[in-house]
């Protein structure tokens, strides 16, 4: 159950950046989560419900992207969605593979007042 | 208004880990983040390597558990730093909990410092905690489907200890299934078959480790 610490971080980075941009009200935040990370974004959802309720933040809306997970073909160059986990080019078979992206854990925007 | 932020959501450990990693480089220290299961033979493959290398490498463990210290007593017993971390719930070990146990070891007197993680195969891989390497243990008990179920601790790691090998015979799969699959997931792994309960397999993995040290004196 390590959502409960991405939660915090998230709450740390979003009023941090609050203080610096002198705002008070939290409406929404928008996160991108991979698909390759090991979050299960309704348990992140509900860690970041709870550690808000009865704070300044309450109320806030958490906004999930999951990111699929793609290659790269360090043989052929191709690119690829990777399905099951295989990492393996469905062009040439290489083994050899770049993951592009998949593995986010990245805070993108707040909607703030 | 909108505000864009862009920035990695376990930024701040990462930066505690990055802190960490200097201060081992600093010191010419090898560190490895050992990471499974519960039960899967991390402590039992500590024991094993600390006996074979003793004698030719220094070596210290941190312990993370979420509650005891049985396992830094087990450790203790063969005359080697160790500290014990209960995280108190937490499944998995941070950059930060690792910097509050450094007051406890004399770096300068260590080669080789393991990082035995939380017994869990999702959480840990996420968190980075200043290690040059991770190092996995897959029992043959588990299955051979754990690194598509598992993906991210596979992918993460450099070693995999495909352990309790003795006990193949007595189950429907084979060890070349368990690497297959394994080798899938991440091809770039190195490999190692053992059993810490017979000590087949396990001159391999320690040689190799000792090149690591090696390699960074």
């Amino acid at each position: 159950m390590h959502e409960m610490s991405i939660a915090q971080s998230l709450i740390d980075i979003v009023r941090d950046e609050m203080g610096k941009h002198g705002v008070t009200v939290l409406k929404s935040v928008r996160i991108q989560i991979g698909q390759l990370s090991a979050i299960v974004p309704d348990s992140l959802s509900f860690c970041f419900n709870i550690m808000t309720s009865g704070t300044d933040l309450e109320g806030a809306e958490l906004m999930m992207e999951i990111i699929p997970l793609r290659g790269v073909c360090k043989t052929c160059k191709v690119e690829f969605e990777i399905k099951d986990y295989a990492f393996e080019c469905p062009e040439c078979g290489s083994p050899k593979i770049d993951t592009i992206s998949g593995q986010e854990l990245s805070i993108l925007d707040m909607e703030v007042e | 208004m909108k505000v864009s932020v862009v920035k990695n959501i376990l930024a701040a450990n990462d930066r505690i880990a990055q802190e960490n990693r200097a201060l081992f480089d600093k010191n010419n220290l090898v560190v490895f983040n050992l990471m499974s299961s519960p039960g899967a033979g991390k402590t039992s493959l500590l024991e094993r390597t600390i006996d074979v290398l003793k004698n030719d490498l220094k070596i210290g463990v941190i312990e993370g558990d979420i509650q005891s210290s049985h396992d830094a007593e087990r450790i203790a017993e063969k005359g080697i730093p160790v500290v014990q971390i209960n995280t108190g719930g937490a499944c998995h070990l941070d950059g930060n909990m690792i910097r509050d146990t450094f007051a406890e070891f004399d770096f300068n007197e260590l080669d080789l410092l393991v990082v035995e993680n939380v017994g869990n195969l999702v959480c840990p891989a996420e968190f980075q905690v200043g290690e040059d390497f991770k190092v996995m243990i897959l029992s043959v008990t588990e299955g051979e489907d754990k690194p598509s179920k598992y993906p991210l601790m596979f992918r993460e790691s450099k070693v995999l200890l495909i352990n309790k090998i003795d006990l193949i015979p007595y189950l429907d799969c084979s060890l070349e299934s368990f690497k297959k699959e394994a080798l899938k997931v991440n091809p770039d792994l190195t490999v190692f078959e053992i059993s810490c309960k017979t000590g087949e397999g396990l001159d391999a993995w320690c040689d190799w480790l000792r090149d690591q040290v090696k390699t960074r004196k």
